[in-house]
């Protein structure tokens, strides 16, 4: 390489610097924008609600942008995975409630009984995700406008097969007596659950990107989306690891469907369909196929979506809308997305 | 010694194939190809545009399943086994375009093609770094940013690092500049020295500096099988199949 085209490289990398500094500036100009109506207490009460409905959107979006993103699956059974798992651990905790366990006041033992139900949820969802691609999935490969319909055939199946197995009321979720609780910390009204939902949201995030970027797995999962061909002729089932990947988005949207059921303490058979909506506009807003987007994708969502509730209460959902249209407009592949 | 070796006389084909037919949609690319290569040095596929040497070699992978015929790898027939499975036999391949993977570093495309990472492997590797040196000099950066020599010397290196009975290279020197060209050509014999090669090429001076044998593919049949340096001295079938 000549020294004028490395200079060249050089000077393009310290331009991409600089501009990725500004959008991040200005990110956080946005970000702070708030505080010009809201008082500061309020601007953080409402932001810790935001990150935590940011974080329990982004488990779901995360399982869509996997499945969406590095398997090219538009998949709209994603919303029923998200409801068989508020279900599932509707149920786990309705079963810990039956043993009297579930009004422990110990936080440790309340995490230990919200880990159970996400468990159950997710094993639950990895297998619904397993049959669901082996049995459909892999028949419309390549063939978006049959995984539309095939799919949302199958939301429609398991929603009813839902409705048979826990029927058609809403269900009150009994919620871990320590998460009904919540701290003041410098006059912030903090909730323990958000906190946990926070704090798995990041866990979950930092999962994904090591489980992508540093293991084995995760180099053949990148390779696949990128070129099946080679994977396969360097000797990896490329079937298997994309049932693998549906299985890993399924488990996530169920683990969402669990978080979602506790933090709303109800469950109902449409409400994947509420938070299908959310999460496919952080797909959109955070680029598909990144884990990355979808996380600052969420964040953007949950915390516009408490600012604008809290200022104009009627525009809180369309709010996300005009955000997914100006993020389209000025890059369509969105925030983090590739070409 | 390579493990492919037990069991097969130096003269038995590690591979043949016989009256493969392949049809992809509704052409027929593939008429009736029937060739065999021995273990040791490199076999070239040569032919015209369109002649069907890149399908030949996708058929034989399991990338187009033929349609009718049959192919023997060490002894297995594998004209209906999967793709993957043919290359956990032993088969390697370096695709004419895409070789390699761009959003992965050169390190991650070397570590998706060891399927296994024990010692004999990261000795491979050693050897296959000493072979391409710049690849180690770029290990953390994207394939993507490579030069296109570059790319095609990671494409060619990352299967090398197995010990595979065969490998199929398919155009290398395709879109490189001359001097690049002379670089893989002396990597190629080095190469075919430690693994059986079966090479499509078009560069004719990079043909023979590789290989030996010859097979010329045209509209979907072998018309000569030969020496690669009888074929030189043939104007007129020079002149006839490859344009030359």
């Amino acid at each position: 390489m000549t020294s004028q085209a490395i200079d060249l490289k050089t000077n393009r990398f310290k331009t991409n610097r600089v501009k990725t500094g500004i959008n991040w500036l200005m990110g956080i100009g946005l970000f702070m924008l708030p505080l010009i109506w809201i008082d500061p207490i309020t601007y953080l009460t409402l932001t810790v609600a935001g990150l935590s409905l940011g974080m329990l959107i982004f488990l779901i979006a995360s399982g869509l942008t996997l499945i969406f993103g590095l398997m090219d699956v538009l998949n709209l059974a994603h919303a029923a995975f998200f409801t068989f798992g508020a279900y599932t651990g509707y149920s786990v905790l309705n079963l810990i409630a039956s043993f009297g366990w579930i009004e422990t006041a110990s936080l440790g033992g309340s995490a230990f009984f919200l880990m159970v139900a996400l468990g159950t949820a997710g094993c639950v969802g990895a297998i619904l995700g397993i049959i669901t691609e082996r049995l459909v999935i892999q028949r419309v490969y390549g063939d978006h406008l049959m995984q539309l319909l095939v799919t949302v055939g199958v939301s429609f199946v398991m929603v009813e097969i839902l409705k048979i197995i826990w029927g058609v009321n809403d269900e009150v979720v009994p919620v871990p007596l320590a998460f009904q609780d919540s701290f003041i910390i410098y006059g912030v009204f903090v909730e323990y659950f958000r906190v946990v939902a926070i704090l798995l949201g990041v866990c979950v995030f930092a999962g994904l990107q090591f489980v992508l970027k540093k293991t084995k797995i995760g180099i053949i999962v990148r390779a696949g989306v990128e070129n099946r061909e080679i994977v396969e002729t360097t000797g990896y089932n490329i079937n298997r690891i994309f049932t693998l990947v549906f299985a890993a988005g399924a488990a996530l949207a169920a683990v969402g469907g669990t978080m979602m059921a506790v933090f709303n303490q109800a469950v109902n058979p449409g409400m994947g369909d509420q938070f299908l909506i959310f999460a496919l506009i952080v797909v959109i807003i955070g680029g598909m196929g990144s884990v990355t987007g979808s996380f600052i994708g969420a964040i953007i969502v949950g915390l516009s979506f408490n600012y604008i509730a809290y200022l104009v209460p009627k525009m809180a959902l369309g709010v996300n809308f005009m955000i997914m249209a100006i993020i389209l407009l000025i890059r369509p592949k969105g925030l983090f997305g590739k070409e | 010694m390579p493990t492919w070796a037990g069991g097969l006389r130096m003269n038995d084909p590690i591979l043949f194939l016989e009256n493969v037919h392949t049809h992809i949609g509704q052409h027929h690319i593939l008429q009736g190809v029937s060739l065999g290569v021995t273990p040791g040095g490199a076999t070239i596929l040569l032919g015209r545009n369109g002649a069907g040497k890149s399908t030949t070699l996708k058929t034989i992978m399991g990338l187009h399943p033929p349609s009718s015929g049959r192919i023997c790898f060490l002894g297995k027939d594998i004209h209906t086994t999967k793709t993957h499975k043919i290359a956990r036999l032993g088969m390697g391949f370096v695709p004419e375009d895409k070789a390699v993977l761009f959003n992965l570093t050169v390190e991650e495309n070397f570590r998706l093609s060891m399927i296994e990472e024990n010692e004999k492997i990261h000795k491979n590797l050693e050897e296959v770094l000493l072979l391409f040196p710049a690849l180690k000099t770029f290990w953390k950066r994207k394939a993507g940013l490579l030069s296109g020599g570059q790319r095609q010397m990671l494409a060619i290196a990352r299967v090398f690092v197995c010990d595979h009975a065969l490998l199929l290279i398919d155009e290398p020197s395709k879109g490189l500049a001359p001097i690049v060209v002379n670089q893989l050509g002396e990597a190629l014999v080095r190469i075919k020295d430690k693994t059986k090669v079966i090479l499509v090429e078009q560069n004719f001076n990079l043909a023979c500096q590789v290989g030996a044998d010859c097979f010329i593919l045209d509209d979907g049949r072998v018309v000569f099988h030969g020496l690669i340096r009888d074929l030189a001295k043939d104007r007129a079938m020079m002149k006839n199949y490859l344009g030359i």
